[in-house]
């Protein structure tokens, strides 16, 4: 048991790993304050990642064995952790200035009309603007523009908002027949598009809609009716011999308006759902109401409804360590972590935190 | 440097040199011969390790050791794949080889193949080469017909079977799993590193990608052995290298040539380039292909510590990025100076910009960015923050990439600015002058 498990250490925390796992993974069990911003992979998706570089990060330690940096900064979501491996994510300069760029580059082209698009609130992209951006904006180019087109009757693809993470081009590919839309030329002019204008007819067409991070992907039949903080998500199933019938239902009022996947801490859909049960079965008596849906991370749809995760003590202090290093007193934060432990500033805060968490039963 | 010895284009100017029988009379296919009957597939590699020949495509790999990465799973076929999708700007050597000697590539195939074990080996044509194709498919059908392909080569019991593949029609099909990816079938997209080819390659079996240049120095290698390839050259850059030479000199064309040739030499000698066209003098060359660095006159007759450049690896690369540039494929263009560098740099960006696969944003958004940034000071509607922020998009492209494209779209743009920015200056703060017909910045000008 232990021999095969990987130690990483990420940002200061250490964790062990079964081998073959991704940075990412590894930064992810660790917990949401190290995990990197993903913006094309997406977990349940093979081939997915290592396109919008959204997630690259500091190996400071090759590993163990090899304790060279590596030269460039790695695509987290696709490099697999060694043993003994020193990842820098959030406590490293040159990773955040790094993504300041790709949040920059990723809305080069993206249309910033959050306010009448049907994405704003449940969209990766502007979660990891808000987080990773800067608020300047150097772009004064036009920006490229393309029709609305429609894919099938029930999907509308706004190409002007598509950030080609491959997505639903690896969703099409994996969990549904004939795929017959894709990306068609190159670079800046690079499209989503359907194979000559055919419409994608597939029973799990509909997924493409939830693996997409942008408003590029949208459901018609939800399309405007709501803005989706306003909506209530509710977990909910029914016996489908098609999928896990396992949804969420949005409500407004008593009405069903939406039916998406259910999505994890980390806006990932686990169990792809069907198009019956996505598009035809919106009335409440089609489902079994298990409850509220944990909205746990995902933008604002969390925000003064759900408990946020309380960042964890150990982690504040190594950043504030890391970071205030320069002042040089004998205060405890430029002290190693062990050292840090033992003081009596981090026995006071722990001590807050459990009061915290008692408050906050 | 007097005469220098020819290993590639020595029998080029034979007519007729592209049939096998004409070919064969003049010393064809005896690398091949000596290979397969006396010599073993670990002998060939170690030959062309001691030849300390590196990769002719741009990335200076040394093809040797690359061949010893090659895994060797039971069971498991292995590939060879020559790169002959030559299509960065500046590069046409390639081109000139396979068609004017295609059973020299063919020769190196074959024992290339045989020194890796493979049985299936492919060629892989920039597809816009029709003309080039044909004339590598009816040099391989002469081939076959001889015996000299096909099943138990020349009796050895040896099989091997050639295909040519017609590329996907884009620049970045040039890049080694965006052309594996391309042969089989699919979108040129470049390939997330590791797995290596050596390990997954084509059709996730171990394949080893070289280029068309490199696989032809084997049959000169195994007939007269690799110390004495080694001997040819300069220091860690063994060998000759085929230049294309293009822009603004006497004679263009594909040179051989020993390195560790001067360049002043290469440029001004009537052997080589006969000098600057007349009436004009050299301002800038971009040495190595449209993607390495531009380096203006001074440096690139010259090192910053004031040593002669010479055309290797090492001697084009000393001083960094400050002060020095690549061989890269050897694309080789003069500029004088009537060259407008920032309308160049545009022409250059254009290209990348055109021919990123768009996979990843940094490439994606970043070379359409610099695109535009650059059409707008060229045509006079640029402002001083802009030449900033084009090194700064540069940086933020550079090394964060899926492929090596992204840092080849900034590269040139960076280094322009580096050495020449009073030039983009000029056409920022004199947008009428610099929007005229033919306009070029003259240093003497600005000063007024
Ligand atoms: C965008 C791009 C285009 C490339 N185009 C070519 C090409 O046309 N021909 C080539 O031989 N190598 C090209 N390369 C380099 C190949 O990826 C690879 O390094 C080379 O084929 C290996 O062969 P070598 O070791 O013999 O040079 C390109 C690389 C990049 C990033
Ligand atoms: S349409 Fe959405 S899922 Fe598909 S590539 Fe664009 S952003 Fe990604
Ligand atoms: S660097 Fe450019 S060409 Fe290479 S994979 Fe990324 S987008 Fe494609
Ligand atoms: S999430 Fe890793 S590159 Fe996109």
């Amino acid at each position: 048991m232990e021999e095969n498990k990987f130690k990483v250490t990420i940002d200061g925390i250490e964790t062990e790993v079964a081998p073959g796992t991704t940075i990412l993974q590894a930064a992810r069990q660790i917990g949401p304050e190290v995990a990197p911003p993903a913006m094309c992979y997406y977990k349940p998706l093979e081939k997915s990642g290592g396109k919008c570089r959204a997630c690259l990060v500091k190996v400071a330690q090759g590993s163990a064995k090899d304790t060279r940096a590596m030269p460039k900064l790695m695509a987290s979501c696709i490099t697999q952790v060694q043993d003994g491996m020193v990842v820098e994510n959030y406590t490293n300069e040159e990773v955040v200035e790094t993504r300041k760029g790709i949040v920059e580059f990723l809305l080069l082209n993206h249309p910033l009309d959050c306010p009448v698009c049907d994405q704003a609130g449940e969209c990766s992209l502007q979660d990891f603007a808000f987080k990773h951006g800067t608020e300047a904006q150097r772009f004064e180019e036009e920006r490229r523009t393309y029709e609305r087109e429609d894919i099938g009757d029930k999907i509308q693809l706004h190409m002007n908002r598509c950030i080609l993470c491959y997505r639903c081009v690896h969703t099409a590919d994996q969990i549904t027949d004939g795929r017959c839309h894709g990306v068609m030329y190159r670079g800046d002019h690079a499209e989503i598009s359907t194979y000559i204008s055919k419409a994608v007819d597939n029973d799990f067409s509909g997924n493409m809609i939830d693996v997409c991070p942008v408003g590029a992907l949208t459901d018609k039949t939800f399309r405007f009716k709501n803005r989706v903080w306003f909506s209530k998500p509710v977990d909910a199933h029914r016996d489908c011999d098609k999928c896990s019938g396992k949804v969420h239902l949005w409500y407004k009022g008593d009405e069903v308006i939406r039916v998406t996947g259910r999505k994890n801490q980390w806006g990932e859909v686990d169990e792809f759902i069907c198009n019956t049960c996505r598009f035809d079965k919106k009335e409440t008596a089609d489902w079994v109401i298990e409850g509220p849906a944990k909205m746990q991370r995902h933008s604002v749809l969390s925000a003064n409804k759900y408990r946020k995760d309380a960042i964890k003590p150990e982690y504040a202090l190594k950043h504030a360590a890391q970071n205030y290093k320069q002042i040089d007193d004998s205060r405890p934060y430029n002290k190693s972590l062990e050292e840090v432990k033992e003081s009596e500033d981090y026995k006071a805060l722990m001590d807050k935190n459990k009061e915290f968490k008692l408050l906050n039963k | 440097m007097a005469e220098s010895i020819k290993i590639l284009t020595g029998n080029f100017d034979v007519p007729g040199i592209e049939q096998l029988d004409v070919y064969r009379k003049n010393g064809g296919y005896a690398g091949l011969e000596k290979a397969l009957k006396q010599m073993s597939p670990d002998e060939i590699v170690e030959e062309v390790k001691k030849s300390g020949v590196r990769g002719r495509g741009g990335a200076g790999f040394p093809m040797g050791m690359k061949w010893g990465f090659l895994a060797k799973p039971e069971g498991v076929p292995r590939y060879l794949v020559c790169n002959g999708d030559e299509s960065e700007p500046g590069t046409f050597k390639d081109h000139y080889l396979m068609m004017k000697s295609p059973h020299l590539l063919i020769e190196g195939m074959i024992i290339s193949s045989f020194a890796l074990g493979a049985n299936t080996s492919f060629i892989y044509v920039r597809g816009e080469l029709m003309y080039v194709i044909n004339i590598l498919e009816k040099a391989i059908a002469e081939a076959k017909a001889a015996g000299l392909l096909g099943k138990n080569i020349l009796g050895t019991g040896y099989d091997l079977e050639l295909v040519v593949q017609p590329g996907g029609g884009a620049y970045i099909c040039g890049e080694e799993t965006a052309l594996l990816e391309s042969l089989e079938g699919k979108r040129g997209n470049p390939r997330n590193k590791p797995p290596f080819p050596a390990v997954k390659g084509l059709y996730q079996c171990p394949t080893v990608v070289n280029n068309v240049e490199s696989i032809s120095t084997t049959p000169w290698i195994v007939l007269n052995g690799g110390e004495e390839y080694a001997k040819v050259g300069i220091g860690r850059s063994t060998g000759t290298k085929l230049i294309s030479a293009s822009g603004h000199v006497k004679n263009p064309g594909v040179y051989e040539i020993e390195l560790g040739l001067p360049v002043e030499e290469f440029i001004y000698s009537d052997q080589y380039l006969g000098g600057i066209r007349d009436g004009h003098g050299l301002k800038a060359v971009v040495a190595g292909g449209s993607s390495v660095p531009i380096l203006p006159k001074d440096l690139i007759l010259k090192t910053a510590a004031g040593e002669p450049r010479l055309m290797s690896y090492e001697s084009l690369s000393d001083g960094g990025f400050a002060s020095g540039t690549m061989l890269g494929s050897g694309g080789f263009i003069a500029m004088d100076e009537t060259t407008c560098i920032v309308r160049n740099t545009w022409n250059f960006s254009r290209f990348y910009r055109h021919e990123s696969c768009g996979q990843c944003s940094p490439c994606r958004e970043g070379t359409g960015w610099m695109e535009k940034v650059l059409y707008r000071i060229e045509h006079g509607k640029g402002n001083e923050r802009d030449i900033d922020l084009l090194v700064d998009v540069a940086k933020k492209i550079e090394g964060n990439t899926i492929c090596p494209l992204g840092d080849a779209a900034a590269w040139p743009v960076a280094s322009a600015i580096r050495h020449f920015r009073d030039e983009f200056e000029w056409h920022v703060k004199n947008p009428e002058a610099a929007t005229k017909k033919g306009a070029v910045y003259q240093p003497e000008l600005s000063l007024a």
